[in-house]
């Protein structure tokens, strides 16, 4: 289960965001990891230190693809010159598979740069999907959707987050990159059993898994990415591994990141949920 | 409401400059309640208004876009001042939003932004603009396109006739301040940031200092890298002319009578270039890293 059709047949393990405060621990010591995922837009550029310092990783580890503004649930088109520039990363990373948010961000062309989150409708559905299939109809490279933190809801949604989540990728046939803190965030933003959640995902979709940390506010909490893993995040994880496999593992960490060691370190804590299941 | 009025009608919250308070307009630009804007659209819970929902996402917005400006354009922020900035930034976002799926963009239209509002950069706008327009041209230096470089073969035809490019990475400016040296100057401090010793903050505050004492000074520079590391390089006025002009696509025949009072120094300027990696062939180049 773990390899599907959603991340190009591989059986990746855990892997660690690549950061820039992490580059030169990288270069000179070489630590051993199964994968690293980078942030497709920081790559997208004509040249200089960014593709050269991929052309480096490239050399030595494995690379997934995941991008920040692709916006697959935007109204307007998806912009053609942005996914020229993501094609050409594709065939430069080889990226087996290729993930980017459930969400919107743009309209009539403005680009607010964060996750919006989507409202739950069937037209929303339509359009999402519709926007998903034509991106890997255009890059060749199998995609997967993430779910979002959230922080608001509308009164237009025709249907639960997860109901919608199927429903688009049911319509768009891809894949999902599960984010396990994100739905623990959500769950607790919206009041819903993050189980009941994880127990409508489609486990054979499910191409790969995110954990992070978060920051809680009084009245809510925010996905900041900034901590380690807390507990429940932990077992939400365990459940979700027990229902999909052993699925390809990412640790976010993109704020008061503190060392590779640590990072790695705290990425590696999902080997031991991994191994108590494959020795169940 | 379909999907395209819901998301035009958040946006045009989200992207909404906060209040002084940091907390969300109170009313919409039509004189309507935010509060019930928000409710009309947004599901409250037991913890939060629809209004609190929305702007959770409005400082979100705000917060890493300014966070984005002060990034890119620290010496812009050194001249005009903190708080000066901040409203800068702001009102520039405001008028000229991101039209770009990175952020790497942002700052792209700052230039004819601020030759059109003056009054945010004081009464030191020139210098601001010498400073935006060298700072703009430090991201295009970071990560801009490199053509392979010239070779020996390519100048085997060397002869008057011979068009030359420069590399697309570069950018050649003519500034009124020596805002080279300040930029270098804060990008030193900030580099020593983490030590944040007392010798480090007084670094700092020697260099935003300068920034009131600097005096107007006509000089040429070219904003390259080498070894992926961005330089500031300071030019003789026919140098940068000579540039110019094949950068426009001039002939080197053409190109080197603009700069006939210097031509004892044509040699010197040619064999940097290349050894700069500087100039690369004219016409539809070969794109390397």
């Amino acid at each position: 289960m773990p390899a599907n059709r959603f991340n190009g047949f591989t059986e990746y393990g855990i892997g660690v965001g690549l950061r820039i405060p992490h580059y030169q621990h990288i270069f000179e010591r070489k630590p051993v990891v199964d994968w690293f995922e980078i942030i497709s837009e920081n790559f997208m550029v004509d040249g200089g230190r960014p593709l050269y310092v991929l052309a480096q990783i490239l050399e030595r580890y494995r690379v997934v693809q995941h991008g920040v503004s692709m916006y697959f649930g935007s109204a307007e088109r998806l912009n053609r010159d942005h996914l020229k520039r993501l094609k050409r990363l594709v065939q430069r990373t080889g990226t087996p598979w290729l993930t980017d948010h459930l969400c919107w961000g743009s309209v009539d062309g403005r680009y607010t740069h964060d996750l919006l989150p989507m409202p739950y409708t069937f037209e929303a559905a339509t359009i999402t999907a519709r926007k998903i299939r034509e991106a890997r109809d255009f890059l060749e490279v199998p995609i997967a959707v993430e779910n979002v933190s959230s922080y608001a809801e509308f009164h237009m949604s025709e249907m639960s987050e997860w109901e919608f989540l199927n429903e688009v990728v049911e319509r768009a046939d891809c894949g999902i990159l599960l984010d396990v803190n994100n739905i623990y965030v959500s769950s607790r933003n919206h009041n819903f059993d993050p189980f009941e959640y994880l127990r409508s995902v489609p486990p054979e979709r499910v191409a790969q898994i995110h954990i992070a940390g978060h920051s809680k506010f009084e009245k809510y909490i925010l996905d900041t990415h900034d901590h380690p893993v807390i507990d429940p995040v932990w077992k939400l994880y365990d459940f979700a591994i027990r229902r999909a496999g052993p699925t390809a593992t990412l640790l976010e960490w993109d704020d008061r990141i503190p060392s590779f060691d640590e990072v790695h370190g705290e990425a590696r804590k999902a080997e031991h949920f991994l191994t108590a299941m494959v020795g169940a | 409401m379909r999907l395209m009025e819901l998301q035009r009608r958040m946006a045009a919250h989200v992207m909404r400059p906060l209040t002084r308070a940091e907390n969300i307009a109170p009313r919409t630009p039509d004189g309507k309640s935010m509060r019930r804007e928000a409710a009309e659209f947004i599901k409250p819970n037991d913890r939060l208004k629809s209004i609190e929902r929305l702007q959770i996402y409005n400082r979100q917005y705000w917060y890493r876009l300014l966070d984005s400006m002060y990034e890119d354009f620290p010496g812009l922020c050194a001249i005009v001042g903190q708080r000066a900035f901040h409203r800068l930034a702001t009102a520039y976002i405001a008028d000229c939003p991101s039209r770009s799926f990175t952020a790497r963009d942002l700052g792209s239209r700052l230039e004819d932004w601020l030759r059109s509002n003056p009054s945010y950069a004081s009464k030191r706008l020139d210098l601001a603009l010498d400073m935006v327009r060298l700072e703009w041209a430090h991201i295009g230096a970071w990560d801009g396109a490199a053509e392979k470089a010239l070779e020996p073969q390519d100048l085997l035809e060397l002869g008057p006739g011979l068009r030359m490019a420069l590399q697309p990475y570069i950018t050649l400016l003519k500034l009124s301040y020596p805002v080279d040296d300040l930029r270098v100057q804060l990008s030193r401090a900030e580099e020593d940031h983490g030590t944040a010793s007392n010798a480090v903050r007084a670094r700092t505050h020697r260099a935003v200092s300068r920034t009131r004492r600097l005096q107007p000074q006509e000089l040429y520079v070219a904003v390259h890298r080498v070894d992926f590391t961005v330089y500031y390089r300071r030019l003789d006025r026919e140098e940068f002319l000579l540039l110019e002009a094949l950068r426009a696509g001039r002939t080197i025949g053409s190109a080197v009578r603009i700069a006939a009072a210097a031509e004892e120094k044509l040699e010197t300027w040619f064999a940097t270039w290349a050894e700069l990696s500087w100039l690369c062939p004219h016409g539809k180049g070969r794109r390397c890293r």
